[in-house]
């Protein structure tokens, strides 16, 4: 069913941004040249980077494992084509942060050579669900639309046993993209098998595919290749939706397109699996068909190498670890107008100071810029208050208000604007008249603000650890002291007790009860040492040293048991 | 190759502070030549002194505080406040009352609050409002537009500068009350509003020449509306509180109460409602906050024309209500795409 009356919701605001898509449509996707040296990242997703389990002067084949998945949030790395592995050593990678990043150098040798495949899936439908999905996280698939996020672990219902909708994202809102929208024209077919495949491992209710307005050919070309399958498999093909949306940035966006086709929205703070919806890319489709139906492992993808500054911009497929200096020999090279090196759109990407980083899994986009496509920032001015940020947001945040915050550094308020909602598409900084980079400004104070956290979990752990510690000394003071009480209450048992067990220590006592005794008798105080006889002086004396002599040994025994254990 | 690294998004910004204050420059020329029209040669000294004394003390004060100067000047911040504060001022005031007044709007009401994007009133306000509570009688000195008396460009240099009034004439006797004043004047005689409104200082449905004024302010607003500088919910709220509190008094008494229509087009409302209200740094930034802050602006408009000392309240309610925005901007937030309802 492609019914075009199925209801669409708007959110908030948003932009009508020039597509620039045209320039790198001319021409069919073409397979990109294997270079000399491919460049594997360990960590191309999100969570626990991959684990090596080759090592220099290996030979590897295409597809083999080369790293494995490490921790649940993780997938493997596998070799894009075969070759001799050269090093794992740390390179500069594809990062905002500019960082270099543990990974694999295979020097390829030109043959392109497949390892022994397992067989693949003859009927997906009556593989278990928890079988698909760790197929697919064996075959290192993430999201391919940019964020990178482990496939498998959004191939699964969860608690819910079944979801209620599954959308696939073609709506590719980013100006100058078209990675999707050329696989959607070349590959609508392995798109819909992908999307049948994972709506099996979801058990989902409807699926929905959401394709911006400005792609007539990819919805036409959907929609053909679904009639045809429709022929074939009609029971799977039932609640199943092709939509054209609004081109309005950013559509494309997770929790936009979501209010766009279901007029639901997720949950501030959530995803969209809490209100029984999942999300995913149509490269990601199009890698879940080859992972179960070829048992192919993830190893390359399209890449939109484009912008004023590239000669001939085009649509690549290229193998991971690639590097964009190759890619943009392939297009042609640079042209004079050659300005910014952007990764992704102009709306969400980041620039890079060099060509020289690979491909991976998360790049859909080359933007080789202009001076008139990515100018130099302009000078800041004050905020003047207009709204006009507000009015653009797609979340319906106040922009300029947290703007204030972040400037003063007020990390705390700034959260009561729902800093964390941001969702860093833009819209602000583009309409803002003032030219204050609101994004950057926000994505500042989240990361002061994470930092914080991160300090306030470990003064939070040393706290506890203090804590421990000091119930543990009162505890063994408490002991001991405990230790002390019944040693000396036995003392004074024994003191009071009977006089066989210590005839010398009742010698004493009696010998001292004698003087006690006649010192009464005699009416002065022991102290009082006036008057005595040689005899009571010396008896006295002698009892003064037998008292000293217990005394110290008292102090001895107590002395022992105070010395700490620890 | 290497490449500079800049922050997204990298795409040109459609938009500039300079250009939004240019285009409401551009927006107050009707209105401007209205009163020029109807006021003479005035109001060109009026803009002139209020300008050259805004760009001046602006410049000043900059370099004062160590922060560059060419730019913010040119922004068109510093240049707005003094065409704005120029033509609410009476056409005939002396020199030195526009220059106080403008001084006072950019150095104390500006920049003493920390310069463009951070003084919680409206400068160009706060300058009239110093105007009129220190020198009520010069504030009063507007030419009478119905009676068609003019005076020449010299003659009114000579007024405005040197305070000589033409020897054939009195000042006095050319100036009159405003439309506004004088219901409040005849009113407080038990004059009735049929009554006061035959008067020749009444015209079809405002004061005579005010309400044209009022009009062109009204069509520069819209233009503002249909470009995007300003949204409809500050003017629509403001114009709408004023018309349904004046109508209602009206039904309610129409001899004590003067018409709706005659309060949208006396004296600031227009001005008030596009070019002041509007002012985006001390307005309340949130949709429902805006509606609430115009609203305000044109209900206080009414009660401080109607039962307070002043005859027009246009610059009083304003900074009343700009004294409430962080309050409206607090309690009117929107409510964020999937937050759940508290």
């Amino acid at each position: 069913m492609t019914a075009k009356s199925k209801r669409l919701w708007h959110f908030n605001g948003g932009l009508h941004l020039p597509g620039n898509k045209k320039m790198s449509t001319g021409q069919p996707i073409a397979r990109a040249r294997l270079p000399k040296h491919l460049i594997l990242p360990l960590q191309q997703h999100i969570g626990e980077p991959a684990e090596p389990i080759v090592k220099a002067g290996d030979k590897v084949l295409k597809g083999q494992l080369i790293a494995h998945a490490t921790g649940y949030v993780s997938v493997p790395v596998h070799a894009p084509s075969s070759g001799t592995v050269v090093e794992i050593s740390e390179q500069a990678v594809p990062h905002p942060s500019g960082m270099s990043a543990p990974c694999i150098v295979i020097e390829t040798d030109g043959h392109d050579e497949w390892m022994t495949l397992p067989k693949p899936v003859p009927d997906y439908k009556k593989m278990n669900p928890s079988a698909l999905r760790n197929r697919i996280r064996e075959t290192g698939i993430v999201g391919l639309g940019g964020a990178g996020f482990p496939s498998f672990i959004k191939m699964n219902p969860g608690a819910r046993m079944s979801i209620d909708t599954l959308i696939l994202n073609g709506a590719e809102c980013e100006p100058y993209i078209t990675c999707d929208d050329m696989l959607m024209r070349e590959h609508a077919k392995e798109i819909l098998s992908g999307l049948l495949i994972i709506r099996h491992a979801l058990q989902a209710r409807q699926c929905l595919i959401g394709i911006e307005d400005n792609k007539p050919e990819a919805y036409a070309a959907m929609v053909e290749a679904f009639e045809n399958i429709r022929k074939q498999q009609a029971a799977d093909t039932d609640n199943i939706h092709i939509l054209k949306i609004p081109t309005i940035y950013p559509a494309g966006s997770e929790k936009q397109i979501v209010t766009v086709l279901t007029g639901k929205e997720v949950p501030s703070n959530g995803l969209p699996i809490d209100i029984g919806i999942v999300c995913h890319n149509m490269g990601t489709a199009v890698a879940t068909y080859h992972a179960v139906m070829r048992s192919q492992p993830l190893v390359s993808r399209i890449v939109t190498i484009t912008g004023q500054g590239v000669k001939n911009p085009c649509n690549l497929d290229v193998p991971f670890g690639t590097p964009i200096k190759d890619l943009i020999e392939q297009c042609g090279g640079y042209t004079e107008e050659i300005k910014r090196m952007i990764i992704g759109g102009p709306m969400m990407g980041y620039t890079m100071p060099t060509d020289e980083l690979p491909i991976t899994k998360t790049i859909n986009c080359v933007l080789c810029a202009s001076e008139q496509e990515a100018p130099d920032p302009r000078p800041q001015m004050p905020c003047i208050r207009c709204g006009e940020c507000t009015k653009v947001c797609p979340v319906q945040l106040l922009p300029q208000q947290m703007y204030w915050y972040s400037h003063a550094k007020d990390f705390d308020k700034i959260q009561d604007y729902h800093l964390f909602d941001c969702i860093e598409c833009g819209c602000c900084a583009y309409v803002c008249p003032s030219h204050i980079p609101l994004v950057h400004y926000f994505r500042y104070a989240k990361t002061e603000i994470w930092a914080q956290e991160r300090d306030k979990q470990k003064s939070d752990i040393a706290r506890k650890r203090h804590e421990f510690r000091q119930e543990r000394i009162d505890r063994e003071k408490a002991e001991r002291e405990e230790r002390m009480r019944k040693k000396k209450e036995a003392l004074k048992k024994s003191q009071g007790g009977s006089n066989e067990l210590d005839p010398k220590k009742a010698a004493i006592q009696a010998a001292m009860e004698r003087v006690r005794k006649k010192n009464e008798e005699i009416g002065i105080n022991p102290k009082n040492t006036d008057g005595l006889t040689e005899e009571q002086q010396r008896k006295i004396s002698e009892v003064d040293e037998r008292r000293k002599r217990l005394q110290q040994h008292e102090k001895d025994n107590e002395h022992s048991i105070n010395t700490p254990i620890d | 190759m290497h490449f500079n690294n800049t922050s997204s998004p990298f795409l040109e910004p459609q938009n500039d502070v300079t250009i939004i204050m240019r285009r409401v420059i551009y927006a107050l020329i009707p209105g401007v030549i209205c009163c020029f029209i109807l006021f003479g040669w005035g109001v060109f000294f009026n803009i002139i002194i209020a300008s050259v004394t805004a760009l001046s003390c602006e410049a000043l004060i900059l370099a004062l505080r160590g922060r560059a100067i060419a730019r913010p000047l040119n922004d068109g911040s510093a240049l707005l406040t003094a065409i704005l504060l120029a033509i609410a001022l009476p056409s005939l005031a002396p020199w030195w009352l526009t220059v106080t007044a403008t001084a006072f709007a950019i150095i104390i009401a500006k920049h003493l609050y920390g310069g463009l994007g951070y003084n919680p009133f409206n400068p160009a306000m706060i300058g009239y409002v110093v105007a009129l509570i220190s020198f009520p009688q010069q504030m009063t000195q507007w030419l009478a537009p119905h009676t068609g008396l003019h005076f020449s460009f010299s003659e009114t240099a000579a007024i405005q500068f040197l305070g000589k009034t033409p020897a054939t004439l009195q000042l006095d006797s050319m100036t009159m009350a405003t439309p506004l004043d004088a219901l409040k004047t005849q009113l407080s005689l038990s004059q009735t509003i049929s009554e006061i409104s035959t008067t020749p200082i009444f015209g079809i449905f405002g004061g005579a020449g005010w309400e044209w004024i009022g009009l062109s302010f009204l069509i520069g607003g819209c233009w503002l509306l249909f470009m995007g500088v300003i949204r409809w919910h500050i003017p629509i709220a403001m114009l709408l509180g004023l018309f349904l509190t004046a109508m209602f008094f009206h039904t309610i008494d129409s001899d004590t109460y003067s018409p709706p229509l005659f309060h949208l087009f006396s004296g600031g409302a227009m001005l008030g409602a596009f070019f002041i209200a509007t002012d985006p740094v001390t307005a309340s930034t949130t949709n429902r906050g805006r509606l609430i802050y115009g609203a305000g602006i044109g209900i206080l408009t009414y009660i401080i024309r109607t039962w307070g000392g002043y005859p027009d309240g246009v610059a009083f309610a304003v900074l009343l209500m700009n004294m409430g925005v962080p309050t409206i901007d607090y309690y009117t937030q929107p409510r964020v795409l999937g937050a759940r309802d508290e």
